[in-house]
C-alpha cells in the first residue's frame, strides 16, 4: 500500500487552488473545534494544575453570596488531612468609572500572611511579601493587573465598596507573578474588618484550604460539611476547579453552547470534505476506468480516494490544531481567561481528538463517491465525458 | 446583454448534490449567527420587558445591583414621603422596601445547583408591579415561611414547584403558588414576604433596595434627581426600567464569542463557495467558450457567476433560518447583576432573519468573486478546446 503513497501526495497536489481551499477551510472549522474541545476539556475533564488539586473552597450551602461566621476556621483546620485555612472575601466595590471594563477586577480581602502558602504559584519577592504582611493598608496587585492599569508598588488605590459601603484606600506593596490571568487585587482582611459596623463582623465569604493530598479532597470535603451539618449556616466544600467553573456557569449554559457549536462546525467541514471530495472524484471518472484497465483491483481504486481524502482532512485538521493552540493561549491571557481554568497549550488528547474527528470526517465524507467510482463498470467510466 | 437568469437557476438545479452540500455549509453558519442573535435579542426582549419606567429603584451608592445593595428602615421612611410618589388604594405612598438573597438550586441545565433570585417584599410591591397575576395556587401570607415562584423559574428548577419545599435562612419553605408576570425577569425570581426572609437572613434593619412609583413620567425623572442628589440618603436612584437596561451587558461575553465563531465558520463556508464555484467554472469551460461564441460579453458572463455564486449563497441564507426557527421559545438562561439567573426565551425574529440572508449573500459574493472572474478571462479557443 505504502508504494502507492506517491501517486496519492500526485493526486492531491494536481488541482492545487482546490487542495489548498479545502484544507484552508477544513483548518478553519478544526481551529474552532480545537478550542471548543479544549476548552471543554479544560472545564469538564482536565486533571487541575497541580498547586490547584490541594485546595478546597468552602463557602455557605445556600449560596455563593450568603457568609460564613469567622469561627469555622479553626474548626476547619481541625479536620484530619487539612494543612492550612485562608479568610477570602470577594470585596466587590468600583474603582474609578465603573462603565469602563477596563476597571473591572477581582478584590479579594485575604489573610497576608497566609496567601502565599496558600497560593504557592504566585511569586513576589520576599520584602514585598514581608510589607504586605506588616501594613494594613496594603495591597498586592498581578502582573496582569499592574500591566492593564500601570500600577507600581507604592501607588495608591482607591476603592469604593458597595457589599462594604465606604472609600476604601491601599498602597500598593507588591506585584505578583503567577502561570494564570493575574487580574487581581488582594489586600488584607483585617483593614476590611475594622471598617465594619459591629454587627457585620465576623463573616466571611469563603475559605480555602489546602489539603495534605490531593486524593484526599472527596474525604476531607465531606468531613467538613458534616462538621457544620447542624449549624446555622451549612456549608458546601468543593474543589476549586470546581467553584470556578460554578462562577462560569453564570454566564450561561456552557456546556450546551460548547456542544452546539462544535456539532455545527463538525458537520459543517463534513458538508465541506464530502463536496470538495466528490467534484474531484467526478472529475475522475474517466481517470478510474483507466486505472481499472491497468488491472487496479477495485478495493485499491477505493482505497486511493480514501487515502487522498484523509490526507487532505488530516492536513486540515493537523493545521487547524496549530492554529487552536495560539487562538486558546490568546483566550487565556483575555480578561476572562482568570475564570477559566488553566488551559494547557498543548495536550496530547485534545490533538488527537482534533486531528482524529478530521480523519474521520474525512474518510466518511469520501465514502460514498469513492465507491461509486471504484464500482463504476470499465466501459462506463472511459465513456464518460464529464 | 445579460445572460437569463434562467441560466444559473437551472445550473444549480443540475448540479443539485454540490448545490445542497454548499448551501447547507452556508446555511449551518447563518444557523450559528441566528442562534446567537436570538440568544441576545431574547435577552433583551426579557429586560426590556421587566422594567416600568414610572417605577423609580433606589439603590445605596456605588452598587450596581440590589444585591449588594443595602437600605436601611430609617433610610426607607425619610425616602417614603418624597414628593412625587404616587398613592396606593390604601392612601398610603407607593413605595416598597425589599430584600433580595439569592438561593441556589438544581437547575435543569446544572444539576449542580443555580443560583435563583429570592425577593422579599410586602403587598405594596406586588401592587406596584403592573402585569403580574397568580398563575396557580396563591399569594403568600404575612409572617409565614411561604413563597411564591415565577413561572420561568418554575420551569426550570424542578425543585421551585408547588408543594415542594425550599431550604432559606433558618427553616423550610413552603412553595404556594406559581406568578406569571408576561416574559419579564420578574418570572425568574421567587418571592416572600418581607418581614419573614428579612428575619430568617438576620437582616431585620439593613434590607436592599426600594421601589417607588412617580405619578407619571416628568416626576419620576424628578425623583430620580430628587433621590440622587439627596446627601442625607445616600443613594443612587434609577428608572426601573434603565436598571434592567444595563444588564443587557450580560450577554456581551456571549455575543462576543458568538461572533467570533461566525467568523471564523463563516471563513471557512466562504472557502467552500469559492472551491464549488471554481469546480463549476471549469466543469462549465467548453459553455464559457460557447457563450462568448454566441456574443456574450466578458462582463456578463462574470455578471452571470457572480449571480449564481449569490444564488447559491442566499438559498444558504434560507436554509438557515429555517434551521434556526426551531429555536424561537426554547428557553435557557444567563447569569445577572445579582448574581441569579434571568430566564429567557430565544427569539429569532424576521429583521435577524434577514440579517441571516445578508450575511450570507456576502459570504457567497466573496466567493464567488474569484472564480466568475476567472470565468470571465478565459480565451475563446482554449475554452472551447477544455474537457
Amino acid at each position: 500500500m505504502l508504494r502507492y503513497l506517491p501517486l496519492i501526495l500526485k493526486n492531491c497536489w494536481r488541482n492545487r487552488r482546490r487542495t489548498i481551499l479545502t484544507v484552508v477551510s477544513i483548518a478553519v472549522s478544526m481551529c474552532l473545534l480545537g478550542v471548543m474541545i479544549s476548552m471543554y476539556h479544560a472545564f469538564y475533564l482536565s486533571s487541575p494544575a497541580p498547586e490547584e488539586a490541594l485546595r478546597l473552597v468552602v463557602r455557605n450551602r445556600i449560596s455563593l453570596t450568603v457568609e460564613i461566621p469567622e469561627f469555622y476556621g479553626p474548626r476547619i483546620q481541625q479536620v484530619a488531612g487539612v494543612r492550612g485555612v485562608m479568610i477570602s472575601q470577594w470585596f466587590g466595590g468600583t474603582y474609578k468609572d465603573a462603565r469602563d471594563p477596563k476597571n473591572f477586577f477581582a478584590r479579594l480581602a485575604v489573610e497576608p500572611d497566609k496567601l502565599f502558602a496558600m497560593f504557592p504559584e504566585y511569586v513576589m519577592p520576599e520584602e514585598q511579601r514581608k510589607a504586605f504582611a506588616r501594613e494594613r493598608t496594603a495591597c498586592v496587585v498581578g502582573r496582569d493587573l499592574a500591566n492593564n492599569l500601570n500600577f507600581h508598588v507604592g501607588d495608591r488605590i482607591n476603592l469604593m465598596g458597595d457589599i462594604f459601603p465606604g472609600n476604601y484606600e491601599f498602597t500598593v506593596r507588591g506585584i505578583f507573578d503567577s502561570p494564570r490571568s493575574s487580574d487581581v487585587l488582594f489586600f488584607s482582611r483585617d483593614y476590611l474588618e475594622q471598617t465594619l459596623p459591629e454587627g457585620r463582623r465576623g463573616q466571611v465569604g469563603n475559605f480555602y484550604v489546602m489539603m495534605d493530598d490531593p486524593t484526599h479532597g472527596g474525604r476531607i470535603g465531606g468531613a467538613i460539611d458534616a462538621e457544620f451539618h447542624n449549624s446555622t449556616a451549612q456549608t458546601r466544600t468543593e474543589s476549586e476547579q470546581a467553584f470556578n467553573v460554578g462562577f462560569l456557569a453564570l454566564l450561561g449554559n456552557v456546556k450546551a453552547l460548547l456542544i452546539g457549536i462544535s456539532g455545527a462546525v463538525m458537520f459543517t467541514i463534513l458538508l465541506v470534505s464530502a463536496n470538495t471530495m466528490a467534484m474531484s472524484v467526478r472529475e475522475r471518472v474517466r481517470e478510474v476506468g483507466v486505472l481499472k484497465t491497468l488491472g487496479f483491483t477495485p478495493a485499491l481504486v477505493l482505497s486511493f480516494i480514501l487515502g487522498e481524502a484523509l490526507l487532505i482532512s488530516v492536513a486540515g485538521g493537523a493545521l487547524g490544531y496549530l492554529i487552536s493552540m495560539g487562538l486558546t493561549t490568546g483566550i487565556g491571557k483575555s480578561p476572562y481567561g482568570g475564570m477559566l481554568p488553566h488551559i494547557p497549550p498543548f495536550q496530547i488528547s485534545v490533538a488527537l481528538a482534533c486531528i482524529g474527528t478530521a480523519g474521520v470526517i474525512g474518510l466518511v465524507s469520501s465514502l460514498v463517491p469513492a465507491l461509486g467510482a471504484s464500482r463504476t463498470p470499465i466501459v462506463d467510466a472511459l465513456r464518460s465525458t464529464d | 446583454m445579460a445572460i437569463p437568469l434562467a441560466y444559473n437557476l437551472r445550473n444549480l438545479v443540475v448540479r443539485k448534490t454540490t448545490t445542497i452540500m454548499t448551501a447547507l455549509g452556508i446555511a449551518l453558519t447563518v444557523a450559528v449567527l441566528l442562534a446567537i442573535m436570538g440568544l441576545v435579542s431574547g435577552l433583551r426582549a426579557t429586560l426590556s420587558a421587566s422594567g416600568d419606567p414610572l417605577n423609580v429603584l433606589a439603590l445605596r451608592k456605588g452598587s450596581d445591583s440590589e444585591l449588594v445593595s443595602n437600605f436601611t428602615r430609617a433610610q426607607f421612611q425619610d425616602l417614603k414621603f418624597k414628593r412625587g410618589i404616587a398613592t396606593g388604594r390604601d392612601g398610603q405612598p407607593l413605595a416598597s422596601l425589599e430584600v433580595v438573597t439569592v438561593v441556589n438550586l438544581a437547575n435543569v441545565d446544572n444539576p449542580g445547583g443555580t443560583n435563583l433570585s429570592v425577593r422579599g417584599l410586602t403587598q405594596v410591591g406586588i401592587e406596584m408591579r403592573k402585569g403580574l397575576h397568580i398563575e396557580s395556587g396563591r399569594w403568600f401570607q404575612q409572617g409565614r415561611r411561604e413563597l411564591v415562584v415565577g413561572k420561568s423559574a418554575a420551569g426550570r428548577f424542578p425543585d421551585a414547584q408547588i408543594g415542594k419545599k425550599i431550604q432559606l435562612g433558618r427553616g423550610d419553605w413552603e412553595i404556594v403558588g406559581v406568578m406569571a408576570a408576561g416574559n419579564s425577569a420578574q418570572g425568574s425570581e421567587i418571592w416572600g414576604d418581607l418581614n419573614q426572609i428579612g428575619s430568617d437572613l438576620q437582616r431585620v434593619d439593613v434590607l436592599s433596595s426600594v421601589l417607588v412609583r412617580a405619578t407619571d413620567e416628568v416626576t419620576a425623572q424628578a425623583l430620580v434627581n430628587d433621590i440622587s442628589n439627596d446627601q442625607r440618603l445616600n443613594m443612587t436612584a434609577m428608572s426601573e426600567k434603565e436598571y434592567y437596561e444595563r444588564q443587557t451587558s450580560q450577554a456581551a461575553p456571549v455575543e462576543y464569542t458568538g461572533i467570533f465563531v461566525a467568523i471564523i465558520m463563516a471563513i471557512g463556508s466562504s472557502f467552500a463557495a469559492m472551491n464549488t464555484m471554481y469546480a463549476a467554472v471549469s466543469r462549465r469551460a467548453r459553455e464559457i467558450g460557447t457563450l462568448r461564441v454566441l456574443g456574450f460579453s466578458r462582463g456578463s458572463i462574470l455578471f452571470s457567476f457572480f449571480v449564481e455564486a449569490v444564488l447559491l449563497s442566499a438559498l444558504g441564507g434560507v436554509l438557515g433560518c429555517l434551521l434556526a426557527l426551531p429555536l424561537n421559545g426554547i428557553t435557557t438562561g444567563i447569569g445577572n447583576t445579582n448574581f441569579a439567573e434571568t430566564a429567557f426565551d430565544f427569539r429569532v425574529t424576521p429583521q435577524s432573519m434577514l440579517f441571516g440572508i445578508a450575511f450570507a449573500v456576502v459570504l457567497g459574493s466573496i466567493g464567488g468573486l474569484f472564480p466568475a472572474r476567472m470565468a470571465s478571462k478565459k480565451e475563446i479557443l482554449t475554452a472551447l478546446r477544455e474537457v
